[in-house]
């Protein structure tokens, strides 16, 4: 036996012993794709609780993760293996988010030994919760242009701006934040990458509704809020770097979350045509509506082999996702859109409905997804820019 | 499933494209259309692909082939795409040898696999018919077998790819059933110098090599017939299906190419005093394409991987043959469109090579079924 197959039969016995029952078989646990943790997550179900607690023991939360923060020491092949047996027994992974996929990883790059040591074993665990300070009201797909000020005052940095599309801020423990360190810099050159405590009394913190009802997003207030020159990553003025450097794992892990939202749309456009157009079964009969189903089906199937492939390059390449990633973020979303629009198309008149008599949930549910999936294209980086980002980085294509 | 090349897989690939590089430029394929060559392709190079073991590569070791999966196979492929080599890939290794290697009794095993692997034998399929479009079983060629026991075979085979030359023809017949019925099909394998058989080489937009195949009343005895009587669709199949996805490898090289030389042409022409890649109108084009190509890459990789996987279920390898056919299809036709508008007014000229690609786009397109045939195929094979 190979020393991974007695690594899996022992990951198995363990997992089976550890995962509390209550939680298998559970498609998905609270919140969009896992449990999400943080202080506010007391209160969260005590088997949800004791799952992240028995594998963030083991680092497993983090399995690829060095031991000295915290994280599991596995190689990749073993953090496969943990991954295919949690999901063997169909339990939910113990901790998603911000901090285990984004800021996380680039801690691990480019964060100072204390930075490391003070941070990731919280990530690691799940105690504190992170959300992301990038977009500005004036500053979109420009992110550069960013204004929020911080300047240092008497040892410590007062913040004064405005963060706009920061996912879940109002649940939030700390933030991940780009300020504006030196005004008389050309643009990108001014900027720091800098982390602070959000429960402080210079942070309002606003929900943004959206055209498709409540959503994650916030709007964020600094005034006077305050950060620790320790908290700096990298160097002063030298934030753009890591900035870009956050977004290639942002972008793959959006990648990961489409895979999560895109499997099933075979299913689901199908059996919405069964239903609104009265084809229990065999073939569809109208040719076109069929066509337009197997063009997204078959777009499907491409883009989640695409994923899994891009996910083989990145751990051929030593576990640093490229450019490429960009082509998984534009794939995906225009994906999620057609089919968000197409399963509109094939309920009809029901897919109309906002709340209220005459609709049943799940018809309720259509157009304010369809509604949603259009902003996919735009949060994360527009298409227009991950195009940019393709043409410059991967196509060699001059400015 | 394992969606990366393999260490001796990226060894194999470099080595196929040192060898094209070498061997075959598109000015050879110029030169072999130009002087309208009456094979059409390099005997010489082809004996020596023979010796890298690239003909045998899915030869039975005991009929001295490799024993090779297609996977090792669409590495080879995908190169001779990238340079447009007319060489007799899909006529006699994808299709005749497979057709042999599957259906075939232990003496035409023996008479023509060996031969493959060692360069020295080419076959043809004989199975389109004008009309036909892309249906499979669609077969008026007739087989009747008379009173002696002998078959007496007649009809007109259309596009026979590399029928011109081939040493041997695989030929559908019909001894039973409706036109388009895939029962009562039989596959025979006929010497192209017989008495009735007489071969009229065609030309198309991409210069392959075809021919028509005119069958009069070919007399043949059972020891010509490759698997039983009435049973050929059944052989078929799933060679057709392994062929789909060898051509998809060939048409990922092909449009790889094309978008590489079209991406090369924006970084070097210039207009307004700047190369026109600077443009953001053609960028995201050319993103576009990029991104197409990317999605393309990953089916060919997961269909190759699907046929040599032999757990797999043949209802499985034919979707992901036409997964990978779908949009194969689609995706070289966009970049050779692309790329001839991103040209401009040279990319229309004979002397740029875009316009090659764009040709066997289109001729590649229509083999072995188009992007709606398999996307109406897929949806069937899944279910709806």
């Amino acid at each position: 036996m190979t020393d991974l197959e007695t690594f899996r039969l022992q990951t198995r016995a363990w997992l089976e012993d550890h995962a509390p029952a209550s939680l298998r078989d559970a498609a998905e646990s609270r919140g969009p794709g896992g449990f999400w943790g943080g202080r506010r997550a007391k209160d969260a179900p005590a088997d949800e609780r004791r799952w992240l607690e028995v594998m963030a023991e083991r680092g497993w939360t983090a399995p690829t993760w060095p031991k000295a923060y915290g994280g599991g020491g596995l190689s990749a092949a073993e953090a496969r293996v943990v991954d295919e047996e949690r999901r063997r027994l169909q339990m939910p992974p113990p901790l998603v988010g911000f901090g285990l996929k984004m800021i996380g990883p680039t801690l691990l790059r480019f964060g100072t030994e204390a930075q490391k040591q003070e941070h990731i074993p919280k990530i690691v665990r799940g105690e504190i919760r992170w959300c992301q300070g990038y977009s500005e009201p004036g500053s979109g797909s420009d992110l550069a242009s960013l204004q929020t000020r911080a300047v240092l005052e008497e040892g410590e940095y007062v913040i004064n701006g405005q963060k706009v599309w920061t996912s879940y801020a109002d649940q939030s423990d700390w933030i991940f934040c780009l300020v504006r360190t030196d005004p008389a810099a050309k643009k990108q050159a001014g900027i720091t990458f800098i982390l602070f405590d959000m429960d402080q009394p210079g942070i309002t913190v606003r929900p943004i509704p959206l055209i498709s009802g409540a959503s994650p997003f916030c709007e964020v207030f600094f005034e006077n809020a305050r950060a620790r020159p320790e908290n700096v990553i990298h160097e002063v003025n030298a934030g753009w770097t890591v900035a870009k450097a956050l977004l290639q794992h942002e972008r793959a892990w959006i990648g990961e979350l489409f895979a999560g939202s895109v499997a099933g749309a075979r299913e689901e456009l199908v059996g919405l045509a069964r239903e609104y157009l009265g084809a229990p079964e065999g073939p569809i009969p109208d040719a076109l509506t069929r066509d337009a189903i197997t063009r997204v089906a078959m777009e499907e199937d491409a883009f989640l082999l695409t994923l899994e492939r891009a996910a083989q390059l990145t751990r051929a390449a030593g576990g640093r996702p490229g450019p490429e990633s960009s082509v998984l973020k534009t794939a995906g979303t225009e994906l999620n859109q057609e089919r968000c629009a197409l399963a509109v198309q094939l309920a009809g008149p029901q897919a109309l409905g906002w709340e209220g008599p005459g609709f049943t949930d799940r018809e309720l549910t259509l157009a304010r997804t369809w509604l949603r999936s259009r902003g996919n294209t735009i949060e994360g980086g527009t298409t227009e820019i991950q195009l940019n980002i393709i043409a410059k980085h991967v196509l060699g294509l001059p400015d | 499933m394992q969606l990366i090349r393999s260490e001796t897989e990226a060894m194999l690939a470099t080595s196929a494209r040192k060898f094209f590089t070498v061997n075959s430029p598109l000015e050879r394929v110029r030169a072999l259309r130009d002087a309208r060559d009456e094979t059409g392709f390099s005997r010489e190079l082809w004996a020596q692909m023979a010796e890298l073991g690239w003909t045998g590569m899915l030869v039975p070791e005991e009929h001295e082939g490799m024993g090779m999966g297609m996977s090792e196979l669409c590495v080879v492929l995908e190169e001779a795409g990238r340079a447009l080599a007319p060489e007799p890939f899909l006529s006699t290794v994808l299709l005749s040898a497979q057709l042999i290697a599957r259906a075939g009794t232990d003496e035409q095993k023996d008479r023509w696999l060996a031969s493959v692997a060692r360069g020295e034998a080419t076959l043809a399929l004989a199975h389109h018919e004008r009309g036909a479009r892309h249906a499979r079983a669609r077969v008026e060629t007739t087989a009747a077998r008379g009173e002696d026991g002998r078959w007496r075979v007649s009809g007109r085979k259309a596009q026979v790819e590399d029928g011109h030359v081939a040493d041997a023809l695989l030929v559908t017949a019909r001894s039973a059933g409706a036109v388009d019925d895939p029962g009562g099909l039989c596959l025979f394998l006929v010497d192209r110098e017989a008495p009735g058989v007489s071969v009229t080489r065609q030309r198309r937009v991409d210069e392959r090599n075809i021919a028509i195949v005119e069958l009069r009343d070919v007399e043949l005895g059972d020891d010509a017939l490759v698997g039983p009587a009435g049973a050929a669709a059944s052989a078929l199949e799933p060679v057709l299906d392994r062929a789909t996805i060898g051509l998809c490898a060939e048409m990922l090289g092909s449009m790889t190419r094309a978008f590489e030389d079209t991406v090369a042409y924006l970084k070097e022409r210039k207009q307004f005093g700047v190369p026109i890649g600077t443009f953001q109108a053609l960028k995201h084009r050319a993103a576009r394409l990029f991104m197409g190509l990317t999605l393309a890459r990953s089916v060919v990789m997961a269909a190759a991987r699907a046929a040599d996987d032999d757990d797999a279920s043949a209802e499985h390898v034919a979707a992901m043959a036409s997964l990978c056919k779908a949009r194969c299809s689609d995706c070289f036709l966009h970049v050779a469109n692309e790329g001839v508008q991103l040209f401009g007014g040279v990319g229309m000229t004979d002397e740029y090579d875009i316009g090659l690609f764009l040709k066997r786009a289109r001729v590649a397109e229509q083999t072995l079924g188009d992007a709606a045939w398999h996307r109406d195929r897929w949806a069937r094979l899944i279910g709806f």
